[in-house]
């Protein structure tokens, strides 16, 4: 686990005394911190280079474009997209989902059908409930079973010439299962859907190659994987992004307006309207430089490695329940967990008296904790800069727990 | 102040108030947005008067003892008496450091009660 070790003093945050304990910093699933090299690339930008992106005519403008639009490179290459008209820039995971489900949600008709998990964050849930209503489309679920898995022969049986679409997590937000993108999307796309991924959880701890994953859309946070809060990605591929209308108009989305109509601009334009994330994107393209330098694999490593030490500490604690697949090689930097007897707000706001930050309750997903019969769940989730010592202090901490209330 | 006081210890771990009353003469449950807790507050009612109540729900400690203190200071008061509480008297009980993100866990309560009135007045 050297790589926590390393990385620990990139991150000026990590050195903060937190109820009278240095902070141990288990909520990266929520929003990751921020490195010096991101931080100081967002001050560098608004020092040095900001004013508005596009149809700039002075120096500032077209530096801040080019960083802007070198930001998209940086994110094209990174996903492994095939071209950098398919890489739209959101605020963030929600937005990205919001902006397919609106732009598909317009063709769907009645009694059109919508795939999505049972695990599923209420962002890639809610978005396709709002447009199921307003179309009279119907939403179905893939069943979760097991220690935390989807029921891929159920799939089969929802896929119908009904299916539009099927949205889905990369890697659960709770469970921390790796779903297999590429083994839904082939029978989706064999049915004629479309295939929306959820990425938040994925992209900044697996390497993630779109086109391989057989994704037409992918959507991701620049906040949870070390990049600035507001800025997020959507790839969309190619052929599909051409066929929609915008989401959502304003300026930047056109290329020439009449007072009752409009032509939209070009990809990726079109899908951006008003002042983009600049900043923002900036900051992610130096977060991204700085997981490229560590290596996707070796970061996958450094925390599969924290989430079987994790799994390994927490289970011989008298009361503890685990949640989600305990291998970690199926499963993503995230441990769910309850303590028996213990409300998991409870059981949070006491870890936190103790300088340990971890995320508590139904973790925006709702369906999942009815499926599980539970009110919520305690989480540890992991990042580059998490040590074994982060692993040993939590574990000290879960198991005083009991006695504590 | 303690995080968790004594008070919120023992109304957690001994609740006086909690159950459920057979043919309530008014009931209501109410969710906490931050959590999906859910609390149910049942009672008896006679002249105007609370004479039996009982709350039941899966929640925090917080929720919990806020609920048991609640209904404690509420047994055999008017019914009005449940517009006239706060939160401020529930957390005078409370006795505990609470932090802006749990208040919701001490008003949900207050809040049931109030709705359980209001069942009883429509019924």
């Amino acid at each position: 686990m050297n790589m926590g070790e390393k990385t620990r003093r990139d991150f000026p945050i990590l050195s903060r005394i937190v109820n009278g304990h240095p902070l141990v910093f288990l909520d990266s699933a929520a929003s990751s911190q921020k490195p010096t090299q991101v931080i100081e690339a967002v001050q560098h930008y608004y020092q040095t280079s900001h004013a508005n992106v596009h149809r700039a005519l002075h120096t500032l403008g077209e530096e801040a474009t080019e960083r802007y639009e070198a930001a998209r490179d940086a994110v094209r290459a990174f996903i492994g997209a095939p071209s950098r008209e398919e890489i739209v820039f959101t605020r963030g995971t929600t937005e990205g989902i919001n902006l397919v489900a609106q732009a598909i949600g317009r063709t769907l008709q009645p009694g059109d059908e919508i795939v999505v998990t049972e695990m599923e964050h209420h962002s890639n849930l809610i978005p396709w409930q709002m447009v199921c209503r307003d179309r009279g489309a119907i939403i179905r679920a893939i069943p979760v079973v097991g220690e935390g898995y989807l029921d891929l022969d159920a799939f089969a049986r929802l896929l119908s010439p009904r299916t539009r679409v099927v949205a889905v997590a990369h890697v659960s937000n709770v469970l921390g299962t790796i779903n297999p993108i590429a083994r839904i999307a082939e029978p989706a796309h064999g049915a004629g859907a479309l295939v929306v991924v959820d990425g938040a959880q994925a992209v900044p701890h697996l390497p993630v190659d779109v086109t391989a994953l057989g994704a037409d859309f992918y959507a991701f946070s620049g906040h949870k994987m070390l990049g600035p809060t507001g800025v997020g990605v959507l790839y969309g591929r190619r052929e599909i992004l051409a066929g929609l209308e915008p989401a959502w108009g304003g300026g930047e989305m056109i290329k020439e307006v009449w007072i009752d109509h409009a032509q939209w601009n070009d990809l990726p334009w079109r899908f951006e309207p008003g002042t983009p994330p600049i900043a923002g994107a900036v900051g992610l393209q130096a977060a991204i430089e700085y997981l490229g330098k560590l290596g996707m694999s070796q970061v996958t490593a450094h925390e599969q490695a924290l989430t079987a030490a994790t799994m390994d500490a927490l289970a011989p604690i008298p009361g503890v329940t685990l949640y989600g697949p305990r291998n970690p090689e199926m499963k993503g930097a995230v441990v769910a967990f309850n303590v028996e007897g213990l409300h998991p707000h409870d059981g949070a706001a006491l870890l936190d008296q103790r300088g340990i930050a971890v995320r508590a309750g139904h973790h925006c997903a709702q369906p999942l904790m009815k499926r599980l019969g539970i009110v919520g769940t305690l989480r540890a989730s992991f990042s580059v800069y998490n040590t074994a010592e982060d692993i040993r202090r939590l574990a000290e901490a879960v198991a005083a727990l009991r006695g504590e209330l | 102040m303690a995080l968790y006081s004594n008070v919120i210890r023992d109304r957690f771990r001994k609740p006086r108030f909690r159950g459920a009353i057979e043919r309530p003469d008014m009931s209501a449950e109410d969710v906490n947005p931050l959590c999906g807790d859910r609390v149910r507050i049942q009672g008896r009612l006679a002249d105007g008067r609370v004479t039996e109540a009982r709350w039941s729900g899966d929640c925090c400690a917080i929720s919990a003892a806020s609920a048991d203190l609640l209904l404690e200071m509420m047994e055999g008061q008017p019914a009005s008496r449940a517009g006239e509480l706060t939160t401020a008297n529930l957390l005078e009980r409370l006795d505990s450091d609470i932090r802006p993100s749990r208040m919701k866990c001490v008003a949900l309560p207050l809040t049931v009660l109030r709705a359980a009135l209001e069942s009883e007045a429509t019924r």
